[in-house]
């Protein structure tokens, strides 16, 4: 029976900070550590050099969920997917060696498109550092330029502090990987720990800066002054959690919004101010008005060049007002008049607390305009195809009319992943998965799993094509072993369709190395015990995809689409976006 | 300042591309790896670093670097930024010329009986700014302190007289309107930013912190 007494010098022993409430290893307090970090799933594969935690692991099975995948880079994949989905940290363990560089796809996937990770890689014992010993890689230094931090623990009683700061810095400010590597002999080192302090406050970094008024100021006086403007919204919307605040502020201002494959679904595909998608394969009139408005409002988005096409052709008449939490953002690629550096979550309601309610009605007819040209001349053909080969389009189409827009869909890279951006259907945001900055070809499988455990309750569909595919076809095993239920949809043209386009446009139809064969996809499926069916009439289609979405595990469904379907509309690598062309 | 008033154009600094010398002054964290954290932002862009120095700073346990690259105002403000946003970099500040003060520190070891034939000591430690560190029978070292061009002087003085070793050290640097770094520093350990902190070229107020 406790006594008040008691309390009191347990509190007074708190408060001494040589307190100590736990014996163990290095690797136990670590995966306490995790918990601490409410961390209860964990994509991994293990090694000699991360086999202490491992053997801890073994005992924490009741809290933390351990999904053994088949290749570190798919582990790492499927830690984006989960984070992507769910808005928390995706975790990664990792052995020594291979087992580490296998990751660098994953980390430069999620430095580029600011997910936040925290990676675990074991390392060889700290003495044998430096001596080339078996499995030792200079993890580190590899990994520096494409982590927002990392750390190598060389003794176990950094873990706490180190682990502690490893989420904070993953998922505050723009969020982005970290990774800790941690020798054998720490994992193995028994101390006594104290208690495990959340990290809220590092003093040489600053998440996000105290929100200054007079950019607000400046930026409501611009777009209350346009007459032509428009907003540019990217994943910092979804990232910053501030959908709503986003909404807010459109709806007031009235504004036309175009978003990156990033920022997609930040508000739903139906809303009247959603005019469409930017960049190379975006929407038409978003790209040729980009060159006509007076005012560009960008948001939680960098410019990249997929976007932006030619620099110097991009938006030169409009005056460029540029919220983002990331300081060296603004101004990198496109001049801002007004940088409003800040967190959009804080900086979007000071704004539409400041400009005027709005309409533009004339503004946005022009897009409307220009959207019945698209339709005409690129959707509807693509949508409503009249010839015999089906299109990625119209298996878009139906798929929306069988979800009606709440699935999550994951995609890999190339023409079907511009195909599922243009043309899928998304009510809900952190739905559209995708490796939009570095175009990670086989990202969509193991993606698709991590994100099926960050949003169980969604159908997750993922959109791969015959090339990505069989870059990392070996995580039907984890869906075999876990049973995520992933539904897999694979395009098939026969080509590295992409490749295979520009090719077609730009290198005079000289088909170099894109004629790619593919294995029996759905008896490899079968081989995994995976359910999976191939669709090669456009008689079959609409069944084939509910069959798929509607059977109860994992499903992989083959469409076989025309071989030289291009995508438009597109517009030419060095041009600038008000020369879209639609074919 | 405006971008205008920050790019002084002077014929001698900067060249037809728009570029000059600049030193960029980092505060940041003592920590392994940082180094070339930093670095890689500058290889990363194909930018040679043309000098480099890593020291302690006027407060304990904080590191400060100097670098110094030859690019135009535009790069040279992007790469601060992106300096500035590695975790442990707490500020970033990069200077012209005639913003700061600095030095380098170059040594020359000439053979003792060259010299005391051929040419005056004296004369040299007089014309030179030099200091002659050590004297033995075989050898003397010399040591100036200066600009690139006094210590490139005393190279092509002692050229004639078999210069045996020579080395110069990286650029140190001061920046003249710095008021140093233990204020900001107190805001960077403060758990809310203060508006200090958030200097803010966007709002083009600009960057003197500091008046003498």
């Amino acid at each position: 029976m406790e006594t008040a007494q008691d309390t009191i010098q347990q509190n007074e022993a708190k408060a001494e900070t040589s307190k100590t409430l736990f014996k163990g290893t290095g690797s136990q307090v670590l995966l306490n550590g995790l918990i601490e970090e409410g961390v209860t799933t964990i994509f991994g594969y293990p090694g000699g050099a991360i086999m202490p935690i491992y053997d801890a692991l073994y005992d924490y099975a009741d809290k933390l969920e351990h999904i053994l995948v088949r290749h570190e880079q798919g582990g790492i994949h499927a830690a984006q997917g989960f984070a992507r989905a769910s808005g928390e940290v995706g975790v990664v363990f990792a052995t020594s060696g291979p087992g580490a560089t296998n990751l660098v796809t994953g980390l430069a996937d999620a430095q580029i498109d600011s997910t936040p990770l925290v990676c675990i890689t074991g390392q060889v014992f700290a003495h044998l550092l430096g001596t080339d010993a078996f499995q030792e890689t200079d993890v580190i230094n590899i990994t520096t330029p494409v982590t927002k931090w990392n750390y190598q623990v060389t003794d176990a009683k950094e873990i706490q502090e180190v682990l502690a700061k490893a989420f904070y810095i993953a998922k505050s400010g723009r969020p982005g990987p970290v990774l800790i590597d941690i020798t054998k002999n720490a994992q193995l080192q028994l101390e006594e720990f104290p208690e495990y302090v959340k990290c809220n406050h590092i003093r040489s970094y600053r998440p996000k800066p105290k929100v200054r008024v007079e950019y607000i100021e400046q930026a409501a006086e611009l777009i209350n002054s346009a007459k032509k403007p428009f907003v540019l919204f990217g994943q910092g919307v979804i990232l910053g959690n501030a959908e709503e605040e986003f909404k807010a502020f459109i709806e007031k201002t009235g504004i036309p919004a175009a978003w990156t494959i990033m920022g997609e679904g930040a508000i739903p595909t139906s809303h009247p101010l959603n005019v469409g998608m930017l960049g190379m394969h975006g929407n038409y009139g978003p790209n040729v008005l980009t060159n006509e408005c007076d005012v560009l409002i960008a948001i939680g988005m960098r410019f990249d060049d997929r976007v932006t096409g030619r620099l110097d052709k991009y938006a030169k008449q409009a005056k460029v007002v540029h919220l983002d939490i990331d300081p060296a953002e603004i101004d990198k690629n496109v001049k801002a008049e007004v940088g409003v550096w800040g967190d959009c979550k804080e900086t979007l309601p000071l704004l539409t607390n400041l400009v005027n309610d709005n309409k533009h009605e004339d503004w946005l007819a022009k897009f409307r305009k220009y959207n019945q040209e698209e339709i005409d001349q690129v959707i509807t053909p693509e949508l409503y195809p009249t010839g015999d080969e089906m299109t990625m389009g119209e298996v878009l189409r139906n798929i929306n009319e069988i979800c009606g827009g709440d699935a999550v869909i994951v995609t890999d890279v190339g023409q079907h992943q511009m195909v599922a951006c243009r043309y899928a259907k998304f009510n809900n945001t952190r739905s559209n998965i995708t490796s939009g900055g570095l175009g990670t070809m086989g990202f969509g499988l193991p993606a698709a799993i991590g994100a099926k455990y960050g949003a169980p309750d969604k159908t997750v569909i993922a959109i791969i094509g015959d090339g990505g595919f069989q870059m990392t076809p070996q995580e039907l095993g984890t869906i075999m072993q876990f049973g995520a239920a992933v539904k897999i949809l694979i395009l098939n043209n026969r080509f590295l369709g992409m490749v295979r386009q520009w090719q077609q446009l730009f290198h005079d139809k000289r088909y170099s190395f894109v004629n790619i064969t593919s294995p029996d996809f759905v008896a490899l499926a079968k081989s995994y015990y995976i359910e999976a069916s191939k669709v090669d009439e456009r008689a079959n289609l609409r069944q084939a995809l509910e069959t798929m979405i509607n059977h109860e595990g994992s499903y992989l469904l083959e469409v076989m689409v025309g071989r030289e379907n291009n995508v438009f509309p597109m517009v030419p690598q060095g041009m600038s976006v008000s020369e879209i062309r639609l074919k | 300042m405006s971008t205008e008033d920050k790019i002084k154009y002077t014929e001698d600094t900067v060249d037809l591309e728009g570029k000059q010398e600049y030193t960029i002054t980092v505060y940041a964290e003592n920590r392994i790896g940082l180094l070339n954290r930093i670095a890689i932002i500058f290889s990363k862009r194909k930018i040679n670093i043309e000098s480099l120095n890593s020291s302690a700073s006027e407060i304990e346990g904080i590191h400060r670097f100097n670098i110094v690259i030859h690019e135009g105002y535009e790069v040279v403000r992007k790469l601060a930024r992106q300096i500035e946003k590695q975790i442990e970099v707490l500020k970033v500040y990069f200077n012209t010329n005639e913003e700061i003060i600095w030095q380098e520190l170059a040594l020359y070891k000439v053979s003792t009986d060259e010299i005391a034939e051929k040419v005056t000591v004296e004369r040299l430690l007089r014309q030179y700014g030099a200091s002659a560190v050590v004297i033995r029978k075989d050898y003397t070292v010399f040591a100036v302190t200066g600009h690139r061009e006094e210590t490139d002087a005393l190279v092509k003085a002692l050229e004639p007289y078999e210069l045996i070793e020579f080395v110069r050290s990286a650029r140190v640097a001061i920046i003249k309107d710095s008021a140093g770094f233990h204020e900001k520093l107190k805001e960077f350990e403060a758990f809310e930013p203060g508006e200090e902190l958030i200097e803010n070229e966007f709002l083009e107020k600009g960057g003197k912190i500091f008046t003498m």
